[in-house]
């Protein structure tokens, strides 16, 4: 068994808990005792947070529609066509007709790069995220 | 948002979660706080069990009214009315702090003029609360030494959400409760990392630390370090205005990481609409979501156990999160399907880890420079600002002065809702959410105890008014607004007002945002969820 330390990927009061994991299969939490935030406690979202990691549901690889359907596609197919699109649009109508969503789901680290992107990289300020919804 | 930081000159939350076991006096309004910050909603419990007093300023008898020393249920929408009704007694029986007042704020005459006007008759026309409850609130919360606002979505969700905010924040500064441990203004913010997307400007109009991208130096200090010119100055699109421009053939592509616009945002068919006008849509996900199926390619990513990275909580607390388990088949984190993107379009990016991009933040963003991995490691994370390696954090803002110098007060006038109930819509409805479930539903409807506990959505109704029109328990009943219907189980419960009908956007297969205003407040853009008008029916 492997402890990790990891915040809970729901609400904002940023609970600390342990993943409990075997191999590469997360078996269980322990919310971390001395975490100031929780204290060692944890909500009925918290105590089940990991269910979900292993849903049946994930998305595994990445998909491309082809004739109006979402297919099976690699990594560097998927890339390809979404570097050339955006670059394409950017070329045809401008840096403003690029929009970029970023999440309050992901780390830091991930919006300050996705912010980034889209200003360096594309040119535009057009990215936002859903704080206010 | 907005509010707070042009009153105080920060936006986020004033205080530390750890605070509130020692604050005398809590003023809730708009969070349900048990159900939707719970490791919050049992400090404020522990508070009041300890003699802390609890004034909830609701419509809906939420959890939390059981523990509250006064609850004014105030009409749905009438929030500036009210805290300006509060202000006006505590000016009238000179409940006031003349001394914080002088010292760090400006702007009070225009306070005093503005608020003049709300006594305590016009207010209890406007909000339906009893005038002499609304002189024991003001005198409550003025008199505590140690009193601490706490507001969610309930304030911010409303075509005066700024208003509503700034009215807090008024209300704070006039009795001098800001700047002391569990003494401030606090917005529970809603999801795990919305703190830090915000920190670190995702956003239209700053780069990280509320840079704004119109400051000049700061432009040329991005542009240094990125080795790119031209940053562009101005603003760029909100969500809601991104979804218009797509409707108007002005925004072509969109990059979605992450967000599930078409269930969490108002008025959906409009957002399907938007989205299905575009040129090219890229969603990246861990979940195939409402969304990311209309995209023309989805990327699988990474969820928060299967990557390393930082989020910062409500309080302002930077914490590290640690890979625990391999992503499934070839999901990867998001933060390196970006780098990838950013390479093959022309402008590589090259991080070996997610501490190498700390170090960027670090570099560009002064309240995070301190915030190293390192430290983060050996630590229970830290608070923000945190302006070197030295620093211990911050545990509450607004200490000696406000971050923005003085504070200002921002006198507002009420403002009805911008869809107030008509003859033939004749309930209000107002969304939010429930204890088992999380935003739109995507990661706690796939969680066996959570989907047993709570399968289905319900809509909340009063007694009377389900009298009125024949429903019982569990009737399967039908709302409809100007833009859409929804179906659901109706839940008879004296838990809303009368014509008030109460539900929440977990469930994909009830979508309640097919309903909603997308009317938006003007500064912050947030569009009105919290009361809309629809009429109500018994499914045959």
């Amino acid at each position: 068994m492997t402890r990790t330390r990891t915040v809970c990927p729901f609400c904002g009061c940023g609970c600390s808990f342990y993943l409990v994991s075997e191999g590469d299969r997360v078996k269980g939490i322990e919310p971390s005792p001395q975490n100031p935030v929780n204290r060692g406690m944890l909500c009925v979202k918290g105590w089940t947070a990991y269910e979900f990691i292993h849903s049946p549901d994930r998305l595994t690889v990445p998909l491309v529609r082809k004739q109006g359907a979402l297919v099976e596609s690699t990594w560097d197919e998927a890339l390809k066509i979404v570097s050339t699109r955006l670059n394409d649009i950017r070329t045809k109508s401008g840096s403003s007709a690029l929009a970029f969503l970023s999440s309050a789901k992901v780390t830091n680290e991930e919006n300050f790069l996705f912010m980034k992107m889209a200003r360096a990289a594309f040119g535009t300020n057009n990215v936002d995220h859903c704080a206010r919804l | 948002m907005v509010g707070l930081a042009a009153a105080f000159g920060s936006g986020a939350m004033t205080n530390s979660i750890g605070e509130f076991e020692d604050a005398d006096l809590f003023l809730v309004t708009g969070s349900n706080t048990t159900a939707q910050h719970p490791l919050i909603g049992s400090r404020m419990i522990n508070a009041v069990e300890k003699g802390a007093k609890l004034l909830l300023i609701d419509p809906r008898e939420i959890p939390l009214a059981r523990f509250a020393g006064l609850h004014l249920r105030q009409n749905i929408g009438t929030d500036v009315a009210v805290l300006n009704g509060m202000m006006n007694i505590i000016i009238e029986e000179g409940l006031l702090d003349r001394e914080y007042v002088e010292n760090r704020t400006e702007g009070f005459e225009a306070l005093k003029a503005l608020v003049g006007s709300y006594s305590p008759r016009v207010v209890e026309k406007i909000s339906g609360i009893d005038r002499h409850d609304l002189e024991k609130a003001a005198r409550m919360y003025a008199a505590a030494d140690k009193a601490m606002i706490v507001y969610a979505m309930g304030i911010t969700q409303h075509t005066t959400g700024t208003d509503n905010v700034k009215s807090c924040a008024n209300l704070a500064m006039l009795t001098g409760h800001v700047g002391r441990p569990s003494t401030g203004v606090n917005p529970l913010r809603g999801q795990n990392n919305v703190q830090g997307a915000c920190d670190m400007g995702a956003l239209p109009n700053v780069f990280s630390g509320y840079q704004s991208v119109a400051d000049a130096a700061a432009r040329k200090k991005f542009e240094d370090a990125w080795g790119v010119s031209g940053l562009d100055d101005k603003p760029g699109l909100t969500i809601g205005a991104m979804m218009t421009a797509a409707l108007r053939g002005e925004v072509r592509a969109l990059y979605v990481m992450g967000e599930n616009p078409m269930m969490s945002d108002p008025d959906s068919s409009h957002i399907e609409q938007a989205l299905s006008s575009l040129d090219f849509l890229v969603v990246q996900d861990i979940f195939l979501s409402e969304t990311a199926a209309k995209a023309d390619v989805v990327l699988p990513a990474a969820s928060f156990a299967e990557r390393d990275g930082t989020y910062t909580n409500t309080e302002r607390r930077v914490q590290l999160s640690r890979k625990a388990v391999s992503p499934p088949g070839l999901a990867r984190p998001d933060w390196k399907i970006i780098c990838e993107v950013s390479r093959l379009s022309g402008y590589p990016m090259d991080y070996g880890s997610t501490a190498d991009i700390m170090k960027e933040i670090n570099l560009l963003t002064p309240s995070y420079t301190g915030i190293t991995y390192p430290r983060l490691e050996t630590s229970h994370g830290l608070q923000w600002p945190c302006p070197n390696e030295e620093h211990p954090g911050t545990a509450y803002l607004h200490r000696d002065r406000f971050s923005k110098g003085r504070g200002t007060f921002l006198p507002c006038d009420f403002r009805p809702l911008a869809e107030p109930p008509d003859e033939e819509y004749d309930f209000l409805l107002t969304t939010g959410r429930i204890y088992f479930h999380f935003h739109t539903g995507t990661m706690t409807r796939r969680i066996s105890t959570l989907a047993r506990e709570a399968p289905e959505a319900k809509i909340e109704i009063h007694p009377e008014d389900a009298k009125q029109l024949g429903i019982r328990n569990n009737d399967m009943v039908e709302i409809a607004s100007r833009r859409g219907s929804a179906k659901a189980r109706a839940e008879v419960t004296t838990c809303v007002p009368k014509k008030v009908v109460f539900s929440t956007f977990h469930f994909h297969e009830f979508p309640i945002n097919a309903l909603t205003n997308p009317a938006l407040d003007p500064s912050a853009k947030i569009p009105e969820y919290k009361g809309c008008a629809v009429k109500v029916r018994r499914c045959a």
